[in-house]
């Protein structure tokens, strides 16, 4: 088993010949995933790395695509990720980074009463070790194996991944929610979907400074979570009020602080990396105690 | 993005927000003929930058003369106003806002921002404003009321007279309540803002409610759409070499320490930095160089890390994603040529084809410390920049 994505995903690529739905639509067939089509309006009825392209994901869908995953830029995907929604795509991965907070407020509320499980904006998408690469991140450091991660920055995943394969555990399923103040899932709602799958011993969260998503989950975790979870902060050393980098990783009103998060979470039986460089090694000492 | 409070303010107009009589100057000679127009005999000067605390800093001040309206300006402009939000340097002034002057009876606090946890725009509201709001959080926070608007309905009135309660209007107040509120929710969405704060909202002396601050922030992602705010944009309230590497498209953001980091991705910048913490270092700096490190990015990179004078060594450790690490290594190479770097340079590269990439940075003929190993590489940085 695993999450979300595996053989079975017939992926839609939204943004497909541009030069990262190409790029990143390469290597992902490359790694096994089966994309069945791609969506670029204006050019329908082209052929584009082997697969049929369409103006429209209502014309695509009679390549039975059970995914999607969106290229299109910033200011296109309100209305691309809505579009694969009403269509009847039940899940959707968008890549794209600098999305309007507006436009999440009002995606977000729309796919949550369409039954949709969106990923992301601003994140690395999601990848099942061996089954397919739903995202940007390099397959090559991925392993068939046991942990489940999930987290909000997409490089920072890479380190939990590399450290995890080197020690021989390898990943259930690894998904990048993204770092914006909105994400279309929150990792309560992948904690979920790892806490039901076999193939996931252990869970690794990764989170960073702003908002209070690392919180909520502390305390689901404590409640609904009976597997190991080992979490890492990054921010420790950011200063207050300024946006470090992803449009989410911001302290502010002094709220957001890594020590709230880590001490939160640590109250609720999380195990804390404290270091970027020894999350495999916590991880392997937590699951060997 | 931050407006300044007098930019606020032509918003608040523009929404028929109840704002003061005003007019900004940008130099002392435009004073006078500015308080003619406004007229009175008495106003506020207030200077316009992006920090609060300026009434405790001596940044604001009530006149009664024409003449003590130039002897401000005169005093601020082109001057630096350091208050509890800003840093040791302070923020430049470069406008002042001269407004009639309003008599106060009591002040609340009024906000709406774009709140995480519940998905919803919430309005935060206070009977108690003014500049101890912090106070009152903190204190008091009973006295704080959190109202989350639901977009769909666009119907704000019963929201609007919730958040009455809690300010403790009365009724012609909460009549005229009801539409700032649907007015300010407007504003909001439509133009694109991530935070709004009025403190102080005030009751005047007649009882009416009145705009007297306005502090907005607008969401970066969406300027695109927003081309009459872009051109609001203060680079003077940005940090000199924060403006310049967002126009090279590069994350930034200064701090204290002596190494210099430069990573992609913007989690893995952090958590460097924080490794150099961990090992017993200060970092300089927090920069995302972005995805695809080319040589021209990392060029970039270099120069505005080696700006900051404390900078002895610098650490760059990338993650090479979809791009190849041999391709890295050999523009962190040329980079450092291109940019004549006399410091020690540390390189952790890690990812698709590592070893490759380690020895192109072995083989250079300058000097670089190529290592694979995170924690090795941070102690590396730490030790030479002690």
């Amino acid at each position: 088993m695993s999450i979300l994505v595996n053989k079975e995903t017939r992926l839609l690529v939204q943004g497909f010949t541009g030069s990262q739905g190409t790029l990143h639509s390469e290597q992902s067939i490359q790694y096994g995933t089966n994309i069945v089509a791609g969506v670029t309006p204006g050019k329908g009825g082209q052929v584009h790395l082997n697969r049929p392209v369409f103006n429209t994901v209502e014309e695509a869908m009679k390549e039975e695509p059970n995914a999607s995953i969106i290229f299109v830029p910033a200011k296109f995907c309100k209305e691309s990720i809505l579009e694969s929604a009403e269509a009847g795509i039940k899940l959707i991965i968008c890549i794209t980074e600098g999305v309007p907070t507006l436009d999440m407020l009002d995606v977000k509320k729309k796919v949550d009463n369409l039954g949709v499980r969106l990923i992301g904006p601003n994140c690395p998408g999601v990848i099942t070790p061996g089954e397919a690469k739903l995202g940007i991140m390099p397959g090559n450091i991925h392993k068939p194996g046991s942990i489940g991660i999930i987290s909000r920055s997409g490089t920072l995943t890479y380190e939990a991944v590399k450290q995890t394969t080197d020690l021989g555990y390898g990943q259930s399923s690894c998904v990048g929610i993204g770092g914006d103040p909105i994400p279309g899932s929150s990792f309560i709602d992948i904690l979920k979907l790892f806490e039901k799958d076999d193939q996931t011993e252990a869970i690794v969260m990764v989170g960073e400074i702003g908002g209070n998503a690392e919180e909520s989950a502390a305390e689901y975790i404590k409640n609904n979570i009976t597997k190991p979870v080992i979490s890492y902060i990054a921010g420790q050393t950011a200063p207050a009020g300024k946006r470090m980098g992803h449009a989410g990783a911001i302290i502010a009103g002094g709220k957001g602080t890594a020590e709230d998060k880590i001490k939160k979470l640590t109250e609720c039986g999380v195990h804390i990396a404290d270091n970027l460089v020894s999350i495999g090694s916590k991880v392997s000492q937590v699951l060997n105690s | 993005m931050n407006l300044h409070e007098y930019q606020g303010k032509s918003l608040f107009a523009q929404y028929n927000l109840p704002v003061s009589k005003g007019k900004v100057i940008f130099n002392p000679n435009e004073a006078a003929d500015a308080c003619k127009e406004i007229g009175g005999s008495r106003w506020v000067v207030k200077a316009q930058v992006h920090a609060g605390g300026r009434g405790k800093a001596g940044g604001v001040e009530l006149i009664d003369s024409v003449e003590l309206a130039t002897k401000f300006a005169e005093k601020w402009l082109g001057k630096r106003l350091v208050t509890y939000q800003t840093d040791k340097n302070g923020q430049l002034v470069n406008s002042i806002l001269i407004e009639e002057c309003t008599n106060i009876s009591k002040e609340l606090y009024l906000s709406a921002v774009v709140d995480r946890d519940s998905q919803k725009i919430v309005f935060i509201g206070s009977s108690e404003g003014g500049v101890n709001i912090e106070d009152v959080a903190k204190n008091s926070p009973e006295k704080i009321i959190y109202q989350g608007i639901d977009l769909n309905s666009l119907d704000s009135q019963e929201d609007a007279i919730t958040i009455a309660k809690v300010l403790e209007l009365d009724d012609m107040q909460t009549k005229q309540f009801i539409p700032m509120i649907e007015n300010l929710l407007r504003l909001f969405v439509e133009k694109d803002l991530s935070l709004l704060e009025i403190n102080p909202l005030v009751i005047n002396e007649n009882g009416d409610l009145h705009c007297l601050d306005a502090k907005l922030n607008i969401d970066s992602n969406a300027l695109f759409r927003q081309p009459e705010l872009q051109e609001m944009y203060d680079e003077s309230q940005e940090d000199p070499q924060e403006a310049e590497a967002a126009k090279s498209d590069l994350s930034y953001v200064s701090l204290d320490g002596n190494i210099g980091c430069m990573v992609n991705g913007a989690g893995l910048a952090m958590g460097t930095m924080d490794t150099i913490k961990f090992f017993g270092g200060n970092p300089a700096n927090f920069l995302d160089v972005g995805g695809t490190a080319t040589q021209e990015r990392v060029s970039k990179a270099f120069k505005i890390i080696l700006k900051d004078p404390e900078v002895n060594v610098v650490l760059v450790n990338i993650f090479g994603g979809i791009v190849r690490c041999d391709l890295i290594a050999e523009g962190v190479v040329a980079a450092i040529k291109e940019v004549d770097i006399n410091i020690p340079v540390v390189v952790r590269l890690e990812g698709n084809n590592a070893d490759l990439g380690a020895k192109i940075l072995s083989q250079a003929d300058i000097a670089i410390h190529s290592i694979n190993n995170l924690a090795e590489a941070a102690n590396k940085a730490v030790e030479l920049a002690k």
